[in-house]
């Protein structure tokens, strides 16, 4: 029998929990000197500062200038995903492993997950929603995707088509070797690489077509 | 006539919106006041919360509350509480905070202190079944069927096991099929290997994030699931409610591979949290969390021993599996290995014992072909080691043991409803150019070596009894419900295929219905163990018969005849004899609705599920209803296979891997979307590939603290990893118990992908099977240079 003692919850300041009845193995009560306190880790890898205000600023996102609060410590990700409503725009892993949420800012693929949003005023972003035209055309690169049937669960997508989408403007003409050179900073654990690589050649036909 | 759908490529109709980022996932909702929440989790294995000071974080501003395990409910050993004052692993979480934003939520955890008392933890099931070894659960350290129970082996067991080998104590589990002594004696050849499968986290790509919040007593609840249908159930479950008060909205699954069957533990979470701040809370998990939360494929350490006749017959297989239980529940991989062992190798006598032992490392469940991606794995590069001893061929040895249709096979010597392995191993061996390949097994080119090999992986491909629903509206549209989940399987879509060729549609006039349980679902399969393509073409195939019939019926009532007389295709039900005479489905959609009864769904049959009663009734009225449980044959059990041909070129110098090639050929009966299965044979064979090459777990063995908690750790397959040259090809024999003819195919292609590798990289070094997972570059280059490995033969984690 065991009681967790509670400190600062509301509505009680002491609650007690029944644990499960055990016999404790002797010497179980080592030190617990080598372990380092950690919550969740902190949001995004950066450090988090309390008291931090935020800052209007201006931002070039899919050809429109939007104004947005943003704190000094906030990443691109989080201004898109939850300031925006550009939920498009996925967080895979947090920190830069995954490529969900590759953006182009300038035309360049950039992890928006490790991305201050405060480094990109003044340049031009473009996510996923901004690739479709107002009337509905998708993108060559979207209509390759759709074409082949490309991707499963699909939440590494627009990461992937972001990728694509500068690929095709770099190197219009690619081989499949260098079409997954060129997607090799995204993960898909789909593992649908196949068909990824597939789509992308397609994407790349259509827009050569369209150029 | 319309064209058949089954078969033929069509784009599914979630496509559009994945591909804009219009697709919600459960992380893309919002909702007014919505409070994001954070989890403290435990720092080390094992330990109990003596006290939680989070005075400090309820001060500050933006932080709303605190949820412990207090308010959670409790639930019996071994299951998994959602909060825990004694977590059983790093990373489980003990607390959760809600705040205004994210960031305060995440700053509030920090400000918590918690005393924590350490206690023993154990990484690997051996060290748990040593005497005065640790267990990981202070109540057991196994289960002996639903019990609880302590296995510990004896001095005398651990000083049995000759140098190197698995010790072999008392089992939790065994079984016997034949007489084994006899088969070992008249083995011409016995191999007995020692064996080291590691455990692997599922990675799916989204986090298993939830939101969720209350309206008038009903939950609203927007979460990442594999299923549909059954995880409503399972929150229900979870919660005490009753299932008309879950509202579940999930239309995109970001990926689970086994990890999201029917939803998650932590989904509770922001379930109840909401519910005690009368606000929606959206609990983001992060990489980290997932990792530590998001299940495991269980590793095995063990002792495998084979019988072979002069002729590469197997004579007796006996094997002794440990699996890596995990914390909680009851893991069953390292049983079901015996089983596909029975399967794919018919031996004429085998035992099988095992023992899933509980440890301090993150929950483990299926992970696509659970038991059977790993034993299959370690056992095809033995049948190599075994026809390279004997002078038989390779695939020749896997021919003598494959199954026939008249298989017998497991504990129960269960029946099939189909096999042709045999096909697949011979149309894979012409489609990979095997004999040509073979030639340059060996060759070495500058500090390559060239290994060819191949991995032939079974794995359990349908279920049934599942409901179909669908309805015809007065539009002429046809909507076909869909109560299975949208894990990316493009299931929803293809198994309405089933239903619409009854009807003779057009792919246009079909409208899929999924993802929202206020939709009108249909009560349906998990979207698990490959059940629904087998599952679901049988559904809407007897909810398409259904509706063909009332078409007739109702024809047949205005137009004269007998209902038999009237044919349905090309949005029309019209006379065979005289196709003029007929009518559009929106007519008879407004008929169906004008006549009521059974034809708009005021009257059900009877052995239709309660979910699907509630749905149907719902939608009674709004055309012709066409409800129907799946009646079809129900004999034996289902199986599919891949077969997986590699070509690797192993850098001696560096101890690198490269796929030269890869083919994969499946039976998986009739092909019902053939780039789909593409995906879903090569993808699967890919991430059999990660297991066999790199994904692995590393742990502190003094701390127990994971040290590969980060996808660039943990390392799944990246796209360079993989060879450009990927093909595939399906035997397309019909299961003869499914009117459409498929099977599922998610499991098999993992051990077929792992199988190839570890039979080729063994290949490479001359025969020489390592019988230890992943293969990386230190573990072969060990092997390659004649080093001591730096771990010992039973170890995992390294």
């Amino acid at each position: 029998m065991s009681d967790v003692e509670i400190i600062g919850k509301p509505e009680r300041t002491v609650s007690r929990r029944i644990f499960i009845k055990g016999v404790i193995a002797a010497g179980a009560t080592t030190s617990s000197a080598g372990y380092l306190f950690r919550g969740s880790q902190p949001l995004l890898g950066a450090l988090v500062v309390q008291g931090s205000v935020e800052r209007l600023v201006t931002l070039d996102v899919n050809g429109q200038q939007r104004r947005v609060d943003v704190l000094k410590q906030e990443t691109l990700a989080m201004t898109l995903r939850y300031k925006l409503g550009l939920t498009g725009t996925k967080l895979g892993c947090d920190r830069a492993e995954c490529g969900a949420c590759t953006v182009l800012i300038d035309g360049v693929t950039s992890y928006s997950c490790s991305v201050l949003t405060h480094s990109v005023r003044g340049k031009r972003i473009t996510t996923i929603e901004g690739l479709e035209a107002e009337d509905g055309t998708l993108h060559p690169v979207q209509q390759g995707v759709l074409d082949e049937g490309g991707f499963q669960c699909a939440f590494c997508a627009p990461g992937f088509i972001m990728s694509m989408v500068a690929m095709v403007e770099q190197n219009p003409n690619p081989t499949r070797a260098e079409a997954a050179q060129a997607l090799s900073g995204n993960l898909c654990r789909c593992a649908d690489y196949d068909k990824i690589l597939t789509s992308a050649m397609r994407a790349a036909e259509y827009a050569r077509q369209q150029a | 006539m319309a064209e058949k759908l089954v078969g033929q490529d069509i784009s599914p109709p979630d496509l559009r919106a994945k591909i804009t980022g219009r697709a919600k996932y459960a992380e893309d909702f919002r909702a007014d006041g919505m409070l994001f929440a954070k989890l403290l989790v435990s720092p080390m294995p094992h330990c109990r919360v003596r006290r939680i000071d989070a005075s400090a974080a309820l001060a500050m501003d933006g932080v709303v509350d605190i949820l412990t395990a207090d308010d959670v409910p409790s639930v019996d050993a071994p299951g998994e509480p959602c909060l825990t004052n004694e977590p059983l692993y790093e990373g489980e979480p003990i607390l959760a905070v809600a705040a205004v934003d994210e960031t305060t939520a995440a700053d509030a955890i920090e400000k918590i202190r918690v005393d924590f008392e350490p206690l023993p933890f154990v990484l690997s099931p051996l060290d748990s079944l040593h005497p005065n070894g640790p267990n990981g659960r202070l109540d057991g350290n196994t289960m002996i069927g639903r019990e609880l129970a302590t296995i510990k082996w004896t001095e005398e067991d651990f000083a049995a096991a000759p140098e190197g080998s698995m010790p072999m104590g008392e089992a939790a589990a065994e079984w016997t099929v034949g007489d084994i002594d006899a088969g070992f004696a008249e083995a011409a050849l016995i191999l007995d290997e020692t064996i080291v499968h590691q455990s692997l986290s599922h990675h799916p790509m989204e986090p298993r994030t939830t939101m969720a919040y209350w309206q008038n007593g009903k939950l609203y609840i927007h979460t990442s699931t594999q299923s549909l249908a059954r995880t409503q159930s399972a929150i229900a479950n979870m919660l005490d409610m009753d299932i008309e008060d879950v509202v579940m909205i999930a239309e995109y699954c970001g990926g689970g591979f086994g990890s999201k069957i029917s939803g998650s533990t932590i989904m509770q979470v922001p379930a109840i949290f909401s519910r005690k701040v009368n606000r929606p809370v959206m609990l983001r998990i992060t990489r980290y969390d997932e990792t530590a939360l998001g299940r495991a494929r269980p590793g095995f350490q063990a002792q495998v021993k084979i019988g072979f006749r002069a002729d590469g017959r197997i004579t007796a297989l006996d094997m002794y599996v440990l699996g890596d239980g995990g914390p909680y529940g009851r893991s069953g991989d390292n049983m079901s290995a015996g089983s596909t062992a029975s399967l794919n190798y018919t031996p004429l006598s085998q035992r099988h014992r095992g023992v899933a032992v509980y440890t301090n490392t993150p929950p483990k469940a299926a992970q696509r072909g659970p038991g059977g991606a790993q034993i299959i794995g370690m056992l095809e590069p033995l049948m190599d080691k075994a026809a390279r001893e004997l002078g038989v061929d390779r695939l020749d040895l896997r021919r003598i043991n494959a199954p026939e249709g008249d298989v017998l096979f497991g504990p129960r010597q269960t029946g099939l409803t189909s096999v042709h392995v045999k096909e697949a191993i011979d149309q894979g061996a012409e489609l990979f150019g095997w004999e040509e390949r073979l030639q340059r097994s060996g060759q070495r080119n500058g500090s390559k070596v060239t290994g060819v090999g191949v991995g032939v992986s079974p794995y359990t491909a349908g279920s049934r009894g599942f409901d179909g629903l669908l309805v015809i509206r007065p539009d002429g549209k046809v909507a076909i419900h869909q109560g299975i989940g949208n894990l990316g399987t493009h299931s929803i879509a293809d198994t309405a295929r089933a239903a619409a060729d009854v009807l003779g549609l057009a792919w246009d006039d079909v409208e899929v219905i999924w993802g929202d349980t206020r939709r009108h679902l249909p009560w349906s399969s998990v979207q698990a163990g490959s059940q629904t393509t087998f599952a679901h073409t049988r559904a809407n195939h007897a909810a398409g018969m259904d509706a063909r019939r009332k078409l007739q019926e109702i024809a047949a009532r205005d137009l004269g005849g007998q209902a038999e007389d009237y044919e349905t295709s090309d949005g029309r039900v019209f006379r065979r004899s005289s196709p003029s005479r007929g009518m559009t489905l929106a007519q008879a959609a407004r008929r169906a609705i004008e006549l009521g009864g059974r034809y708009s769904g005021q009257e059900l049959d009877e052995d239709l599920n309660d979910m699907t009663k509630r749905s149907a009734t719902a939608l009674a009225g709004t055309g012709l209803i066409a409800a129907a449980r799946d009646n079809y044959q129900n004999e034996g059990g289902i199986q599919s296979w891949v077969v997986g041909f590699a070509e690797v070129e192993l850098d001696v110098e560096t101890g690198q891997v490269d796929i030269v090639k890869y083919s994969a050929v499946t039976d998986c009966g009739t092909v019902l979307h053939p780039r789909s299965l593409g995906g879903q044979v090569l993808g699967g064979s890919i991430q059999g590939m990660g297991i066999a090459m790199s994904q692995k777990w590393v742990f502190d063995p003094v701390w127990g603290i994971g040290f590969a908690h980060r996808l660039y750790t943990a390392r799944p397959p990246g796209i360079l990893d993989v060879p450009l040259d990927l093909d595939w090809a399906a035997v397309e024999i019909p299961d003869p118990q499914n009117p459409v003819g498929p099977k599922g195919i998610g499991e098999p292609p993992v051990g077929a992908g792992s199988a190839a590798l570890t039979s080729a990289i063994a290949d490479a070094l001359g025969g020489k099977c390592l019988c230890r997972t992943p293969l990386t570059a230190d573990v072969l280059l060990a092997e390659i240079e004649g080093r001591e490995p730096a771990y010992g033969p039973l170890d995992l984690h390294v």
